[in-house]
């Protein structure tokens, strides 16, 4: 069975500025990847790519097996855009039925109503776009993402303007569609969320991917901290196992414990490190 | 927003429609826009107030063309028909301007503008052509431009019958002549949008208007002044933009079967004076808008969003 995204030695230039420098993303069917990375490294590009709105320079992009922008391909996806609008005089309904047709769904008022329900507007659903809230807006827009069962999910930024409680139920609606073997590439800043639900990370860097992993391996030991008479003094290849060791070792030596203290680096000290930022977002 | 209780609904059967349906599908859903925007609403109350103006100027026309009649059915003119072909002829190219109003401002953000909204990604990731996308708009401008010129041409016509008692030698012609003219207008619109802002594009598109109204006020000069390089580049530019031809061609079908000195004495429309063409002319414009179609899908098919 075809991964539900496979990009290989993606290419992009606009003009003199290369957007992608040979990227390799790929998604299996119900796996769930975030892509990190600062404003401008090309994520987005990637993603529209993959929905066919932008095309390659070089490389290939396969969407379930068929070439990223064919009428296959777009068949099988979802998306979210960031900066996505609705027709602010058509109602969720509306919308929904539009979107339902066009990909061919025979779902009818059931989907529609299963899928209000599933983002909190089933009580809304001939409330017109320009009367909802950003965030019942950005609802509306997962449930157009979601139109026509696809086998795989682009979310640009799917809970920025959703409320604490919305971005629970987003997670745990990831959660299920990774059971229903859906891919998902979740497009996100919110580090925290992306370490929550991610199978996978991508971090990308001027066009490029600079760290992959799952979000533990890349969220590794950070070394020990020891203060002691003489100062602190860090051994950054210990973990937390080598405590006892090393007390017994300094302790041995004459040396007086006053603390000790396990360091762990964050997916945000890893993302900040493969992207070549400090804490204050200075380059490093 | 609840947590779902159930599982993300996955057994839809996806069997997308074809070209044609999609597109249909755009355009109803453009047409559904204009109606909820309540756009019908001004265009029928402004209309309202253009056949009464109208009317009234009629009234007024045939009214002055009873004192003018004694003077001209001497010469072997008839008044009547020179006043009802007139007002019929300027009532056209105000119905053309008009149509352009409408088919330009229901296209000129189709695709750079609604991409810059943000409107057009969602539609665009579906299974669906941009070819198709355009077509569906195309057709909803069209769907609301052609039937609005035809209908609104038509009443003036009635308006002038009723009035004055003149009817035009030629009905179907100068409706269909209107009618291909704003479809070709709201292609080059749609074409427009394309590759340019919507408010660059609105400007390119009146000026093209305007380009094609100088075309047909350069006939009538070279006419006058018997100047045949005036009037090769005012037939040149007329069909370059075929809109104005038709309209000439229009023109001259309101007088087709007027002979005589009263043929002689009616110079209808502002701008463009009648100009009579064969068949060639509207196989030419149909040509010409799968031209600017094709165009615009190629231009479109190309373009990162």
């Amino acid at each position: 069975m075809a991964p539900a995204l496979s990009v290989t030695g993606l290419h992009k230039a606009y003009g003199a500025v290369q957007a992608l420098r040979g990227v390799d993303v790929e998604v299996g069917a119900g796996e769930l990847v975030g892509l990190l990375g600062p404003n401008g490294a090309g994520k987005s590009t990637l993603v529209k790519i993959t929905c066919g709105l932008v095309r390659p320079s070089a490389g290939e992009v396969r969407v379930c097996g068929a070439p990223a922008g064919s009428a296959e391909a777009h068949r099988s996806l979802g998306y979210l855009a960031e900066l996505f609008r609705f027709p602010d005089w058509a109602t969720a309904t509306e919308l929904l039925e539009l979107h339902q047709r066009l990909v061919g769904s025979r779902g009818g008022a059931g989907e529609r109503g299963e899928l209000l329900e599933l983002v909190g507007l089933d009580h809304v659903p001939t409330r017109a776009v320009g009367a909802m809230s950003k965030g019942m807006q950005q609802r509306l827009g997962i449930a157009q993402a979601l139109v026509g069962a696809p086998r795989l999910l682009l979310l640009d930024e799917p809970t920025s303007a959703l409320d604490p409680a919305g971005r629970r139920t987003v997670r745990t609606l990831l959660e299920r569609l990774r059971e229903r073997g859906v891919g998902v590439l979740l497009n996100s800043h919110l580090l925290s969320e992306v370490e929550l639900v991610c199978d996978r990370v991508a971090i990308i860097d001027g066009g490029e991917v600079v760290a992959a992993g799952t979000p533990a391996a890349l969220s590794h030991a950070g070394g020990v901290e020891v203060e002691t008479a003489a100062g602190t003094r860090l051994i950054a290849d210990a973990a937390r196992d080598d405590v006892p060791r090393i007390v017994r070792e300094l302790v041995a030596a004459g040396d007086d414990v006053y603390g000790v203290r396990v360091l762990t680096s964050t997916l945000e000290d890893a993302y900040l490190a493969a992207v070549g930022r400090d804490e204050q977002g200075n380059a490093t | 927003m609840s947590a779902p209780a159930e599982p993300v609904r996955g057994s839809a059967p996806i069997e997308p429609p074809g070209e044609w349906d999609a597109a249909l599908l755009v355009a109803r859903f453009a047409l559904r826009e204009s109606l909820r925007r309540k756009v019908f609403l001004v265009i029928a109350l402004l209309t309202l107030a253009f056949l009464t103006l109208y009317g009234l100027a009629t009234w007024q026309a045939f009214d002055a063309e009873g004192d003018l009649d004694s003077t001209t059915s001497t010469a072997g003119v008839d008044a009547g028909v020179v006043v009802g072909a007139t007002l019929a002829g300027l009532a056209m190219f105000a119905i053309l301007f008009l149509g352009t109003i409408l088919a330009v401002f229901l296209t000129l953000g189709a695709v750079r503008g609604d991409a810059e909204r943000g409107l057009l990604q969602p539609l665009l990731v579906r299974p669906m052509r941009r070819r198709t996308l355009l077509l569906g708009r195309w057709l909803g401008a069209v769907a609301v431009c052609v039937p609005y010129v035809v209908a609104v041409t038509l009443a003036s016509f009635v308006l002038t019958d009723a009035l004055g008692g003149w009817w035009p030698d030629r009905t179907l012609a100068p409706l269909a002549g209107l009618g291909l003219g704003v479809a070709i207008i709201a292609a080059l619109a749609l074409a427009g949008s394309v590759v340019l802002a919507s408010t660059a594009n609105g400007i390119a598109v009146f000026m093209l208007f305007g380009a094609g109204l100088t075309a047909g006020l350069l006939g009538q000069i070279a006419e006058a002044i018997g100047s045949d390089t005036l009037g090769d580049v005012a037939k040149v530019t007329t069909w370059a933009l075929p809109f104005e031809a038709l309209y000439q061609a229009g023109l001259a079908e309101l007088t087709a079967d007027t002979v005589g000195f009263t043929k002689l004495a009616i110079s209808l429309g502002p701008f463009g004076g009648a100009q009579d063409a064969g068949p060639g002319l509207w196989l030419y414009s149909l040509a010409y808008l799968g031209a600017v179609g094709a165009l615009a899908a190629r231009a479109f098919a190309r373009r990162d969003l």
